[in-house]
């Protein structure tokens, strides 16, 4: 039953050798390879059996680190050399990554293994993991529900357990979502926390990697590992990582938590909204204040996002063109034929919307009405928030109006967009978040949001940890696992 | 109808750094297609770039020496369009917010008089790769080598009247430049390229005409022939009654013509906006303040201590300023002892047209400023006379050895012993009795074919000076 303990428990195991990094390694892919929930674009048997051969080395030889010989899945967005790197899109699908992502160097140098490619939405662009190139992925607490996304391979992944943690992206919540739809833990962590070295841009500005696992703790664990200044990306931050299992322990007695008001407005699932008030009464109890607070340009995020985003995402994937690397179409009859059939027939539909929406939001005449008006509201969403944040430690709310809705339920993208509604505004403003599972409504899981702060991470992990101290939610696992 | 032209200067100069502007792949120059190439350049999924201080500071340099206005926080933009040799399918260059903003530099016109252009702004940018077409029948071959060159676009206002006076300013960035080490000048590797906007209107129009952006210029002479031919183009348009159409034409060095490359209408949305993988670039006063002790005498002021301190005409220190090794050869010969006046002559004069006649350049001159200070030396101090003085410096361009050898060996040095050249004075007077009986008759001019006699008699080794008075003496 190694595949129900987590990093930490998985780490003693190692360790004590109650198990070697190649029986788990092993036991890890006979459950991929058994699993059908499509939850991998690319195993990685032999690379991962390798890996773990090395691992064991390493223990034997009493080199290892905490996460030495512990496996993972890896979302298909971060470079891995000599690995096919596809981000769910055809038109990577050939592509062979020559460099490693600096998060995917990170891992190798903690001598982790790695199972696997995550599935995701194609070039992370999606809510429910539908938009994958390679088939949908399935939520593994109801096969017909969606996992979320765009990290939902690596979110089911986690919650089938498949994988003790997945590594995923965010860029408007596309590890909270997913954590929070899949039952599991996810964190995003302050833009520039964690290298965007290697991770297939879709919004540069909005982008951020992070951890998905069990518990709170796997997260810090992992995420002492992922953090860190990359000189290689302009954009991550010279500050020093802290030890985020350090003050996991610490109390949280007279943590001041806010509730944004119109966080739980009219959209909002009453389930949904009954297990996220149950599980604030849970920090309460803790000892913990509540106050309710507001956000008075919440409402402004869906729109700002879906021209930000769309914006960076339509000049990023330029260089996805079929000239160096990358599907290419057949027979080109000339320069502009190969552009045009390249990208026709590489990018799926999701993509090319929003590639139209912003090459059309970024052209002349319409710039300022649209761009730049965006980049105004950003500013207001961040004052907000520091506005908030004077007077609490931790927002809190849900991470997503509704759980798990079937698959192929959307068939609109707008209606779909509009579920992102608690998500975005915490990538506009750069916040760190989580999700963690706090309970049930309908058989399936509701995930709670929590929004720090600047560089508050151990704050959020802290709060997390304490939460699942008190409650076993985040140990529910869907049945038959 | 009488017409006036405008230019404005579109300058691409090729920073000088070692490494890229946001990699760090090398900028050599001529190594094999693609080897200069990392991932950053090549467009991979995923790469970021990291910008390379030092192009920053070369900028800033460039704004200090024309005095611009370094702005203290300036933006990287995206300039988006696809071409193949475009890897990542958009240009990181700078669009509202240039590192330089205005600044003036002042050319020397046609007449000799002063003129103040203005600069509108300079900016970083990157270089695209390079497109080969004809390499293979059916493909076009793409060199990436230098996709992320750093490149300075120097903007100047629509300031120049004539294809002479867009040279002359052209030629005046080109050597500011090199004199403040940002860029190596070379015109055939495509380090100095300039783009001309042109357009006429009638004289005394205040509204300009429409222009034409006219490209791939890689020397100053198709520069002044491609604006030449554009006004005369243009001119003959208006003049049967059409209109110019705003577009971009391309110069073909060998037909000697421009042709249309795209119209306005058929010119790209660029999209511009603030690349999010960067951070602006914030420039603060001690950086300015370092930057500004770090720069060398720029040609103004160099020319004006060349007149001041060595008593050059303007004419000569312009010259000899005009390229910062011409003017370090030069202070280098007065360091070494020769004469300012006679050295001046010189580097302009013999020098420069030996330099000339084997096309090559002072930086490649095969007699050094010292040996060439020696040279002159000679003639100041009556060894040698300036005659002579052209034979040693073409036996010291062979190499042979120094001035002073040469002169020994071949036993160049000059008569002064008065008696001697007396003496053969007074033969050649015996000898020639006819032609000095028409000087004292009044044909003075025949002095010449006496001194030229006394040379012929002395091999050239003779001192002019003392020759001619003997000679004034005994004929009169």
């Amino acid at each position: 039953m190694m595949h129900k303990l987590t990093v930490a428990e998985l780490s003693k195991g190692l360790k004590n050798k109650e198990f070697s990094s190649v029986e788990l390694t092993e036991h890890f892919l006979s459950r991929i390879n058994q699993s059908d929930l499509n939850a991998f674009i690319t195993v990685t048997d032999d690379l991962a059996l390798d890996q773990a051969r090395a691992a064991d080395e390493k223990i034997a030889n009493g080199n290892a680190g905490i996460l030495t010989g512990i496996p993972y899945a890896h979302k298909d967005i971060f470079c891995t050399t000599g690995v096919k790197t596809s981000a769910g899109s055809k038109i990577l699908d050939p592509f062979i990554s020559p460099y490693d992502a600096t998060v995917s160097h990170k891992l190798n140098s903690a001598d982790m293994v790695m199972l696997g490619k995550a599935n995701m939405d194609e070039l992370a662009m999606g809510s429910s993991n539908e938009k994958s190139y390679y088939g949908p992925v399935k939520n593994p607490w109801n096969k017909n529900k969606v996992p979320g996304g765009s990290s939902g391979g690596s979110a089911a992944a986690v919650a089938g357990r498949l994988s003790p943690f997945a590594t995923g992206t965010d860029t408007g919540g596309s590890i909270r979502q997913p954590a929070s739809l899949c039952g599991i833990t996810g964190i995003k962590p302050t833009y520039g926390r964690v290298s965007r070295y290697g991770m297939i841009a879709y919004a540069s500005s909005l982008d951020q990697a992070g951890p998905l696992t069990q518990t709170a703790e796997d997260a810090a664990l992992v995420m002492n590992v992922m953090a860190g200044f990359d000189d290689k990306d302009s954009t991550s931050v010279d500050r020093a990582v802290p030890d985020y299992t350090k003050n996991l322990g610490n109390s949280i007695e007279g943590l001041k938590i806010g509730l944004p008001k119109e966080f739980f407005s009219e959209g909002l699932d009453s389930g949904v909204a009954e297990t996220i008030m149950a599980a604030v009464k849970e920090f309460e109890a803790m000892g913990a204040s509540v106050q309710e607070i507001s956000l008075p340009n919440s409402a402004h995020a869906i729109p700002t996002y879906y021209i930000v985003a769309p914006c960076e995402c339509s000049s990023n994937l330029s260089r996805l063109d079929g000239v160096r690397y990358g599907y290419r179409c057949e027979d080109p009859k000339d320069l502009e034929d190969l552009y045009l059939r390249s990208r026709s027939e590489g990018f799926g539909a999701e993509v090319k919307r929003r590639i139209m929406i912003g090459a059309y939001a970024l052209s002349a005449g319409y710039y300022d009405a649209y761009y730049l008006k965006a980049q105004k509201v950003r500013h207001l969403i961040s004052e907000d928030f520091k506005k908030a944040f004077q007077d609490v430690d931790v927002i809190m709310g849900p991470v997503s109006p509704t759980t798990a809705f079937d698959l192929g339920s959307f068939t609109d993208s707008v209606s779909m967009y509009l579920a992102d509604i608690y998500t975005l505004s915490l990538n506009l403003a750069g916040l760190p978040g989580m999700s963690i599972p706090a309970g049930f409504s309908n058989n399936m899981p509701v995930g709670l949001q929590l929004i720090g702060n600047y560089w508050s991470e151990e704050l959020l992990l802290n709060a997390a940890h304490q939460f699942q101290a008190q409650t076993d939610w985040h140990a529910q696992m869907p049945e038959g696992v | 109808m009488e017409w006036e032209t405008v230019i404005g200067l579109e300058i691409h100069s090729q920073l000088k750094t070692k490494s890229k502007i946001f990699s760090g792949a090398s900028t050599a120059f001529g190594a094999v297609p693609n080897s200069q190439a990392c991932a950053v350049d090549l467009g991979l999924p995923g790469v970021l770039p990291v910008l390379n201080k030092e192009a920053v500071v070369m900028a800033i340099r460039f704004g200090l020496a024309v005095g611009a206005k370094v702005n203290k926080r300036s933006i990287f933009d995206r300039k988006n369009y696809f071409y193949p040799d475009l890897p990542k399918g958009y240009q990181i260059s700078q669009f509202e917010l240039p590192v330089v903003g205005e600044g003036e530099i002042e050319i020397t016109t046609e007449d000799g008089k002063a003129k103040i252009v203005g600069i509108t702004r300079a900016h970083l940018e990157e270089d695209a790769g390079k497109s080969i077409h004809d390499l293979y029948d059916d493909y076009t071959a793409i060199d990436l080598n230098r996709a992320g060159t750093p490149l300075l676009e120097i903007v100047s206002d629509p300031d120049m009247s004539s294809a002479k006076e867009a040279v002359a300013y052209a030629k005046k960035i080109h050597a500011l430049v090199q004199y403040i080490g940002i860029c190596d000048g070379n015109m055939q590797e495509g380090s100095f390229r300039c783009d001309a906007n042109v357009s006429i209107r009638k004289k005394g129009a205040e509204k300009l005409g429409t222009r034409a952006e006219l490209k791939n210029i890689n020397s100053f002479k198709f520069l002044e022939k491609a604006i030449n031919l554009e006004v005369e183009r243009q001119q003959d348009i208006l003049e049967e009654g059409g209109s110019v159409v705003q577009e971009t034409r391309l110069y073909d060095s060998v037909k000697n013509e421009t042709r249309s490359m795209r119209s306005k209408e058929e010119a790209n949305d660029y999209r511009y906006f603030p690349d999010p993988d960067l951070l602006p670039v914030e420039v603060d006063d001690e950086l300015l303040e370092q930057i500004r002790s770090n720069l060398p005498e720029l040609p103004t002021e160099k020319k004006q201590r060349f007149v001041s301190e060595f008593g050059l005409s303007d004419y000569d220190a312009e010259v000899l300023t005009s390229q910062k090794a011409v003017a370090d050869y030069f202070e280098a010969m007065l360091d070494a002892g020769a004469d300012s006046k006679l050295s001046a002559n010189w580097v302009m004069g013999e020098l420069s047209a030996v330099l000339n006649k084997n096309q090559t350049d002072i930086e490649n001159c095969p007699v050094s400023a010292q040996a060439f200070a020696e040279l002159v030396m000679r003639i100041e101090d009556d060894t040698i006379s300036g005659k002579i003085a052209k034979d040693v410096f073409k036996a010291m361009w062979q190499g042979e050895s120094s001035a002073d050898e040469i002169i020994d060996s071949k036993g160049l040095k000059q008569m002064t012993d008065s008696g001697a050249i007396e003496g053969i004075i007074d033969e050649i007077i015996a000898n020639n009795a006819p032609q000095v009986e028409q000087y004292k008759d009044g044909n003075t001019k025949l002095l010449g074919f006496f001194v030229g006699q006394v040379m012929k008699a002395t091999q050239g080794k003779a001192n002019p000076k003392q020759v001619n008075q003997l000679l004034n003496e005994k004929l009169s």
